[in-house]
């Protein structure tokens, strides 16, 4: 279940006890309860699900596999580096919060 | 929009799928669990851009489809209900039960209202203390943190007008049901990234090793699914299985730890039915016994109405991946979004639905489109062997 | 599940039905009551038409369901078109019902070709509106009358008792003349013509959208509600019968583009193939869209028009359209097709094809 969308946090505040933020998706400001993802600051980007936000975005980690695959076409190796570079990648896996 | 749009690359998604060709000796049928991956592979057209052998069947990943009708026409009579303010996410108004839609019992009185957040429940029930306000709190674990979240809010701030009728459903068991039937042609999945970013994935774990299967933990573009898809090719053509994670810029093994907290003081698990499929054990979140005044199945007492399934509607079969859309009889004729006769057509994530509404029925591609996007390229350039019974889908029609 | 025998009967008669072989007095219409679905300009729509209105009408003019009827009284053309406002919320972002009223009468007009002269409007008004938002509204209708050089020449009020019709709904009819002789229609459509959409797609229908209760988020997006004759008559300067360049002009407002484009395409048998990333779309109703899992495709517009235009002419009307102030967006979206008659296709950004269906009802937030 599926519809979740990816938004910077713009402002964050209480309300009723709830930590909220607005949450900018390319243009247009929706509120979403950050009351599972507290520790999100302003300017970074969090996943926003029926009005809560259920995960951040890991920066780094989306340049890295963006990067892995506009690379693509640059490996010729025989063997399998994206299944290497997936291995890596959950091994060397930073602990994120949320 | 950052983070959308660049994974809508065509250039990209060409290498994605050049790297599919180079690595691909045979013929793979794919599974993708969830109705929002369906809906992103239907609307960009994905499934035909793959190379010729690599199959994906549509799972069931809707819970709007699998709502069982005895639910769905509990829901129906509760909100036909004169002192009742029914709030639903607009997914769910145009679900039929046995007679009429939430859309009809609005146009003949009822107080019917498309909510975004379940927390604005909240703000309704407030506004409208002489009323009744009920939720239908459906969904996958994706959704269950904002569920739990109104029920935790509710009981915390007496908003004693409001219940929530509570139709959970989870991931794992249902992959294991269908690894489990007879008949089963899955070979790998690609994993439900949204339910997996509140739960981590740990819980495929076990899966994975039992029914040894490659599952990829993906998202939803266009460029998360080609990515996805190409990760699970690797492993069955290596012949590893394990659970590997591609939408890692969103989520880790553990998941959303406060969540799955407050999943936990809200719900337990329990036995679920899922329709089409029928009854999975351990398969759905229920209210617990500290959240009875919040839980519409027990303070409305409905009585259970007999329904029957059209005989004609495979969609069973489609929700376990034996099927697909076009192998029905009653595709696009007497079953189409205006009179769905199942599950997998009632909701606008539904395999059948979403085939629907990007006119699969009406068949605009023949097997000659393929490979476009590959210049040079044909299925021939490879050596696919020929898997014996397999059925290709692209352009079958 | 209302699945029972006569159900699944009346399944198979509609169908095999098509609006052409269709001649039955008594057709069966299996919706027992009308649900909001029935007004969103989709395929609900097109059903009460076809199995309600029709039936009971039926005429030449009639037949062709044009958004204006073309008819010829003393050798003059005229148009003639009516039309109904009953939007919520009636003050919005960029525009009101008033203004909404004006404007969308005067566009079904321009759209063939037809210069917009008199207008009529009937108010319904609910018991317990306020003087001063009836003030307001009619003082933006004086607005947008002169914008669009009409006159508004006759008039009725009614009131209903108090919850027995939203504020205000507002009627129109209009008449223009044709002083051309082109015919502007969308049977004419053909293979080989390029398709223009004069600006950006989604505005109106995400300000209304935005304003709805539980669904509402902030943003910059107003209405594109605007007078789209002066525009029409630029790029019509140099067409006549025996250089009609423009076969089809239509304005994509209620069920949007792609409901639009289906529209052309069954009427004039043709295919139609949209390139994805030609569509102009704002960031903020593309942001609004994905949030609430919309389709800018489907959603209603108010000042837009597409043109159907012959290869040849395509780029000179495009940059006409350009210098006008409403067209400053314009851009070439998509072309008219031999293949798959009837159908609209879409090459999408990732290199798929997806095919654009009529929508069915109104298009509905989703979270799945």
């Amino acid at each position: 279940m599926c519809l979740a969308i990816p938004g910077k946090v713009v402002n964050t505040y209480d309300q009723r006890g709830l930590r909220m933020a607005k949450v900018q998706f390319g243009g247009i400001v929706r509120e979403a309860c950050l009351e599972y993802v507290p520790e999100t600051q302003i300017g970074e980007y969090v996943l926003v699900h029926v009005g809560f936000a259920i995960s951040r975005v890991d920066e780094a980690e989306a340049e890295r596999t963006y990067q892995a695959l506009k690379d693509l076409d640059q490996l010729t190796e025989l063997e399998s580096p994206i299944v290497e570079e997936t291995a890596e990648r959950e091994t060397r896996r930073p602990t994120r919060p949320g | 929009m950052k983070y959308l749009d660049e994974y809508r690359d065509g250039d990209i998604a060409a290498k994605i799928v050049a790297e599919m060709r180079r690595v691909q000796t045979r013929a793979w049928v794919l599974m993708e669990v969830c109705g929002g991956q369906t809906h992103s592979i239907v609307k960009n057209g994905l499934d035909h851009l793959l190379p010729e052998g690599v199959e994906l069947v549509h799972g069931p990943g809707c819970p709007v489809c699998v709502t069982p009708l005895e639910m769905i026409d509990k829901a129906h009579a509760i909100a036909r209900l004169p002192n009742v303010i029914f709030c639903s996410f607009g997914d769910m108004l145009r679900v039929p039960g046995s007679d009429g839609d939430l859309f009809s019992i609005k146009s003949l009185g009822g107080d019917v209202r498309i909510v975004y957040s379940p927390l604005d429940c909240l703000k309704i029930a407030r506004a409208n203390p002489e009323k009744q306000v009920v939720f239908f709190a459906i969904g996958f674990e994706t959704t269950a943190p904002a569920n739990a979240m109104l029920a935790w809010r509710a009981r915390e701030e007496q908003v004693n007008n409001l219940s929530l009728l509570v139709s959970h459903v989870l991931v794992p068991p249902a992959l294991e049901a269908i690894l489990s039937a007879a008949g089963n042609r899955v070979q790998g999945f690609l994993g439900p990234g949204h339910v997996c970013a509140v739960m981590g994935y740990s819980e495929y774990d076990p899966i994975s090793d039992r029914h040894h299967v490659p599952i990829v933990i993906t998202g939803f573009e266009p460029m998360d699914i080609l990515e996805g898809t190409l990760m699970t090719i690797k492993q069955l053509e290596e012949g590893r299985a394990t659970v590997e994670n591609q939408y890692s810029r969103i989520l880790d093994r553990r998941g959303n730890l406060p969540a799955q907290q407050l999943i936990g003081k809200v719900f337990e698990v329990g036995d679920r039915k899922w329709r089409g499929i029928g009854t999975i054990p351990r398969s759905g979140y229920h209210l617990r016994d500290e959240f009875s005044r919040y839980d519409a199945e027990k303070l409305y007492e409905v009585a259970e109405i007999a329904t029957l399934e059209p005989e004609i509607c495979i969609s069973g079969e489609i929700l376990r991946g034996i099927k697909k859309p076009h192998d029905c009889a009653a595709f696009g004729t007497l079953c189409n979004p205006q009179h769905p006769l199942g599950a997998t057509m009632v909701s606008a994530e539904g395999a059948c639905a979403a085939y629907y509404a990007y006119g699969r029925h009406l068949n605009p591609q023949g097997a000659d489109a393929l490979h476009q996007i590959v210049p040079g390229s044909t299925p021939n350039d490879i050596g696919i062997q020929s898997p014996g019974e397999r059925e290709y889908s692209h352009g079958s029609r | 599940m209302a699945a029972a025998e006569d159900d699944l009967k009346a399944e198979e008669a509609i169908a095999g039905e098509n609006l052409a072989a269709f001649s039955c007095p008594i057709p069966i219409f299996d919706q027992k009551h009308i649900v909001l679905g029935h007004g969103s300009g989709g395929k609900l729509t097109a059903d009460l038409i076809e199995k309600i209105f029709l039936p009971a009408f039926r005429n030449p003019t009639l037949d062709r369901l044009e958004d204006q009827a073309m008819v010829t009284i003393g050798g003059a053309r005229l148009a003639f078109t009516t039309d109904s406002f009953v939007v919520t919320p009636i003050f919005f972002p960029g525009g009101d019902i008033g203004r909404l009223a004006i404007h969308g009468t005067v566009n079904d007009l321009a759209m063939c070709g037809a210069r917009p002269l008199y207008l009529s409007a009937a108010f319904i008004l609910e018991e317990g509106l306020a003087v001063d938002d009836l003030r307001r509204v009619v003082e933006s209708m004086r607005t947008a009358a002169a914008e669009a050089g009409v006159q508004l020449v006759t008039g009725d009020t009614k009131v209903v008792n108090r919850g027995k019709g939203d504020q205000i709904f507002i009627t129109t009819t209009g008449i223009g003349v044709i002083e051309h002789d082109i015919s502007i229609s969308a049977d004419r459509a053909r293979p080989g013509d390029k398709i223009i959409l004069s600006g950006y797609i989604g505005d109106h229908g995400m300000t209304i959208m935005s304003q709805r209760e539980g669904l509402e988020f902030e943003s910059s997006i107003e209405s594109d509600c605007a007078p789209l004759n002066d525009l029409v008559t630029a790029m019509l300067a140099t067409a006549s019968s025996a250089n009609d360049f423009i076969h089809t002009l239509r304005d994509p407002t209620r069920g949007g583009v792609a409901t639009t484009l289906n529209e052309i395409a069954k009427h004039a048998n043709v295919g139609v193939v949209l390139d994805e990333g030609a569509i102009p779309v704002r960031e903020s109703v593309k942001g609004a869209c994905e949030v609430l899992g919309l389709d800018p495709l489907y959603v209603a517009n108010e000042g837009k028009l597409l043109a159907m235009v012959v290869p040849e002419m395509a780029d000179a009307v495009l940059e006409l359209m350009r210098q006008h102030r409403l067209g400053q967006d314009a851009a070439i979206i998509g072309e008219v097709v031999e293949a798959h008659r009837g159908m609209v296709l879409m090459k999408t950004e990732i290199g798929g094809t997806r095919v654009l269906d009529v929508m069915f009802g109104e298009q509905l937030p989703r979270i799945c």
